[in-house]
């Protein structure tokens, strides 16, 4: 059953798996300085090298030449290697429960490296600029751009202790006492000094990014523990940078004099912070040009990978934290750029990012498993052993530590638990791994010892810490991840609050972080949105973009969930906005009234085609593309809709019932829903009784569902009624319930099809919408670009 | 049972008390026209709410109703110290507590006639407040959200619900069912008010 069948898949897989490295591994071989994946040796290419011609050789029907293809040749194939085993892995469920994928890639990069080494070749190692300049970026850009900015401002002078205080000291501790066990430990291992044993340990105390978002990515742990890890791990870098620069220089020297230290603290405060302003200063260029790229919407991502890149390339040059370069940039830049910037723009990012990194880290793996068989290799068992043992010790006294300092100032202290779980998941990675590849043998002439030591820490930290520490959770019961339903509630008081704080830190004439933050926001608000953000955007509110996501949100996930041609039986019927409403007296009707029979009827049908459905969970999670509203086909039907003419909506009022508009006069009253080829669904008409919205409104001020049939267009569809009004106001909607709740974000800068709308304008009053089924292939296409976020 | 966890220490009283007297240009007693002048307020979209707050006194006293003309220090500070952090160690029923009296103080903002029950009018009218600045797309959208809030509170706390029924408003116990995903004990404070010092002076109690 289940078991044959995967057992038959990863049968074919490996099949596969062995057919490509087979085609590979003639081709590779390297030598140390070079490449990897440029490879020295290939087949010798007979039939093209022909000797000097006696005679006319016949035409060379099918020829081969090999050189010529295969630098891409072999990137390709690695790269297909790594995405072929990411395939793999889940395709066997129970294996990648147990163990996180970043072992499960290490494990494969050992047999290729072995299989390679087996065919006589020297397998390629994981050069350190390929990792720095193409590796790196693409996972860093991924983590900077989605990072949760509320939860990372909230702890960041926790993170900020860990980074710089934890690294530091974990470098001490572990250079300092290691020097200590070299100088006892006699014959081999004295001649390693102490800024040579400081240097090894600064490279190998900080956490790496990359190990860690592989391995907490899949245990789903509470967010504040995660911001606290992957923050750590970000914002080491620039310790790490400076230590290894400064005792990098000064070991050829020999000694470091107080005045290195003073400049070391200097050039850490350069680093870290001219980092940030270079990464900020492409953010702005970034977001800035995004506002003029309404009329070239094909070349959008590409901006923001390309000013991204010069960020962190930029950084380097000047030797600063690329990494915090990255974060700043993609940070800063994104809440301007998504305003922006079209849906599908927003979702090539999102895709290519995601699929980079991805990758990217499969890669890594799998080349440190590679390299680790590759490798130079200098075992002593003191040295690595002393290594791994301090390693850890630092970790958790540092942690442990550093949490009894930080909370005295934090309002939601640490637990141990919570401690626990940091210091466990220190992890390292990669990054050390470059960093002592990158060391000149000749200063450093214990380097493959170090290569070695690392090499086992790593695998270490990312084997035994990251296999176990899943159970781990589960024993200690952390705190996981929360599926917290984002309501609009909640937005509302969040923003409340943020106010009322705001207020009462003015009352009290202190000026704290609330105040600050207040002001800042202001100063957003009031000059730099203006500049960066094109158009009428700039002016909407975090609360109303906030409703305006919500509600597509919303609309998408019933048209995902619901089906229009399954009508559930019993359909839980929930509040409308009848509910809600307080009684009015009845009105004096212009018109005949529905009978009621007629009106129950209509009721009923409503109530049984809409479910409730629950918003999903949105989780930071970098390898979940969780359905986007602002996925392409949907977006445009809503455009499309937009787009349909006409539409008279006359509301008419029922006394606290849903209303429903007459239908256009010219158009035949048929009212139907349905699912139209995969794309929208939607509400329920009653396929047989047209009459039943046959009413005339009144204007009146309770808020309506309008369900718009027919447009004289397309007969057989029914279209989403367009709300746009003079003055630009916004259509709204209501949760679901017994309407139908969906909002076509209406733009709020004039459009082409405005004049179409001008006989909505009788209707100042709010308005529901009602969402229907497409208007099949027959609607025009229409400039689909529309900024992201409406 | 009081709100023995908001006790507030004799360091900040005395700094709190040195502004009440600035505030109230050394008077004994404030007025809403001494809180309007605070300058920073001006662009505070609610600070009509909040300082109303302060002289509602349902905030300072057990079952007061109605509002003040002018306040004395002892109800500045009590209103002061519904912002206070809780304490690292206490007890669950002791942080439910806390969570519970700072809610009532939002309700209480909310609920401006005071009948128990923040009806869609208020509700209407909060989401007009926060979106005040926003000009035109604001006013247009805040019926809007407060609708689909309305909405979801109805749905959440009374569940599915007949067309002729009718959902009054919402009610304490249903507003601290929707709020529970925020964590109103500990992000509702103000960190000037959470230095720990030894000596506590207990307040009057709501």
């Amino acid at each position: 059953m289940k078991l044959n069948e995967s057992v038959m898949e990863l049968k074919m897989f490996l099949l596969v798996l062995g057919l490509l490295v087979g085609t590979g591994s003639p081709d590779m071989g390297s030598s140390q300085g070079k490449c990897s994946e440029s490879l020295v040796q290939g087949p010798q290419t007979q039939e093209n090298r022909t000797h000097t011609t006696h005679s006319k050789k016949p035409f060379p029907v099918l020829s081969f030449g090999y050189d010529y293809v295969r630098l891409p040749f072999e990137i390709s194939l690695w790269v297909l290697l790594a995405s072929l085993m990411k395939l793999g892995f889940h395709l066997m469920p129970r294996l990648s429960s147990i163990v996180p994928e970043s072992c499960l890639l290490i494990v494969v990069g050992l047999l290729v490296g072995g299989l390679i080494k087996l065919v006589g070749e020297a397998p390629p190692v994981l050069e350190s600029n390929i990792f720095f300049l193409y590796l790196l970026p693409p996972i860093i850009l991924d983590a900077g751009y989605f990072l949760p900015i509320r939860q990372f401002t909230e702890n960041l002078g926790t993170i900020l202790m860990f980074a710089v205080v934890g690294t530091l000291w974990n470098a001490f501790f572990v250079g300092g006492l290691l020097y200590g066990v070299c100088q006892l430990e006699g014959h081999r291992l004295v001649t390693v000094d102490l800024l040579s044993c400081l240097l090894f340990g600064s490279i190998i105390s900080a956490v790496d990014p990359v190990a860690v978002l592989a391995v907490f990515e899949e245990i789903h742990i509470n967010e504040l523990l995660h911001i606290l890890v992957f923050g750590e791990s970000l914002l080491n870098d620039a310790v790490t940078v400076v230590l290894y620069h400064l005792f990098e220089e000064f070991s050829s020297v020999g000694t470091i004099t107080v005045t290195d230290v003073l400049l070391g603290i200097v050039c850490f405060l350069v680093v870290s912070l001219g980092g940030i302003v270079v990464g900020a200063i492409y953010g702005i260029l970034a977001a800035f040009t995004s506002r003029f790229t309404s009329h070239t919407r094909v070349i959008e991502p590409l901006f923001v990978f390309l000013y991204s890149y010069m960020a962190y390339l930029s950084a380097e040059v000047f030797h600063l934290s690329g990494i915090m370069a990255l974060i700043a940039c993609g940070a800063v830049m994104r809440p301007y750029v998504e305003a922006n910037i079209s849906h599908k723009s927003h979702t090539t990012i999102k895709y290519f990012l995601k699929m980079w990194s991805s990758v990217s880290d499969t890669l890594i793996f799998i080349f440190l498993g590679v390299s680790t068989v590759a490798g130079p290799h200098e075992w002593n068992w003191i040295f690595v052993v002393a290594t791994l043992i301090f390693c850890l010790v630092a970790r958790v006294l540092g942690v442990v530590g550093l949490t009894f300092v930080i909370n005295k100032f934090r309002i939601v202290k640490l637990t141990s638990k919570d401690q626990f779980i940091i210091a466990y998941g220190g992890l390292r990675g990669a990054i050390a791994f470059s960093l002592v590849y990158l060391l000149n043998t000749d200063h450093f002439p214990k380097r493959n010892m170090f290569l070695t030591a690392i090499i086992t820490v790593i695998f270490f930290t990312v084997f035994v810490q990251g296999m176990t520490i899943r159970p781990l959770v589960d024993l200690l019961a952390v705190k996981k991840k929360q599926e917290t339903k984002r309501s609009i509630n909640e937005e509302i008081h969040t923003q409340f609050l943020d106010h009322l704080l705001t207020g009462i830190e003015d009352i009290c004439g202190h000026y704290g972080h609330h105040h600050w933050k207040d002001k800042l926001n202001r100063f957003n608000k009031k000059y730099v949105k203006k500049c960066l953000i094109a158009g009428e955007r700039s002016k909407e509110p975090q609360l109303i973009a906030f409703y305006h996501k919500m509600e597509m949100k919303q609309a998408i996930e019933l048209v995902e969930s619901g089906g229009g041609s399954k009508l559930p039986s019993a359909m839980p019927s929930t509040v409308s906005m009848q509910n809600i409403q307080p009684k009015k007296p009845p009105q004096d009707r212009a018109l005949p009234q529905l009978s009621k029979a007629r009106e129950e009827e209509i009721r009923k049908i409503l109530r049984t085609n809409l479910q409730r459905t629950r918003q999903r969970l949105r989780s930071y999670n970098r390898h979940t593309l969780i359905a986007d509203p602002y996925e392409d086909g949907w977006n445009e039907i809503l455009i499309k809709r937009k787009k349909m003419k006409e539409l008279e909506k006359k509301i008419s009022q029922m006394n606290n019932y849903l209303t429903v508009p007459a239908p256009p006069p010219d158009s035949p009253t048929i009212a139907r829903a349905r699912l139209a080829s995969g794309e929208m669904l939607l509400i329920a008409s009653s396929p047989t009784d047209p009459q039943a919205w046959g009413l005339k409104s009144a204007t009146e001020s309770i808020p309506s569902i309008k369900v718009d049939l027919a447009s004289p267009q397309s007969p057989e569809s029914v279209n989403i009624v367009d709300e746009i009004g003079m003055k630009g106001s916004q259509p709204k909607v209501s949760e679901e319930g017994g309407g139908l709740t969906m909002k076509v974000p209406s733009p709020t800068k004039p459009r082409k099809d405005q004049t179409t709308d001008e006989d909505n304008d009788k209707e100042p009053q709010q308005r529901l919408m009602r969402c229907l089924s497409d208007p099949g292939p027959a609607a025009e296409e229409e400039d689909e670009d529309e900024p992201f976020l409406h | 049972m009081g709100l023995e966890q908001n006790e507030v220490s004799l360091e900040q009283i005395a700094i709190l008390h040195n502004r009440f007297k600035q505030l109230s240009q050394n008077e004994e007693t404030l007025r809403r026209d001494d809180l309007k002048t605070i300058q920073d307020l001006e662009s505070n979209p609610i600070r009509y709410q909040i300082i109303e707050a302060f002289f509602d006194r349902r905030n300072f006293q057990k079952d007061g109703v109605g509002s003040v003309e002018e306040i004395g220090f002892e109800e500045f500070l009590t209103v002061m110290s519904y912002f206070r952090a809780p304490a690292h160690h206490i007890t669950e029923e002791q942080r439910e507590e806390i969570r519970r009296a700072k809610l009532r103080f939002l309700f209480n903002m909310h609920d401006t006639d005071n009948d128990g029950t923040i009806t869609l009018e208020e509700y209407r009218h909060v989401v007009e407040e926060l979106l005040s600045r926003s000009g035109a797309l604001g006013r247009e959208t805040a019926k809007g959200i407060a609708d689909a809030a309305m909405l979801e509170v109805a749905s959440i706390s009374v569940g599915p619900m007949a067309p002729d029924e009718f959902y009054e408003g919402i009610t304490f116990e249903h507003f601290l069912k929707i709020l529970k995903g925020i964590e109103i004990e500990t992000r509702m404070h103000i960190r000037f008010l959470n230095m720990d010092t030894a000596v506590f002076c207990k307040q009057h109690s709501v």
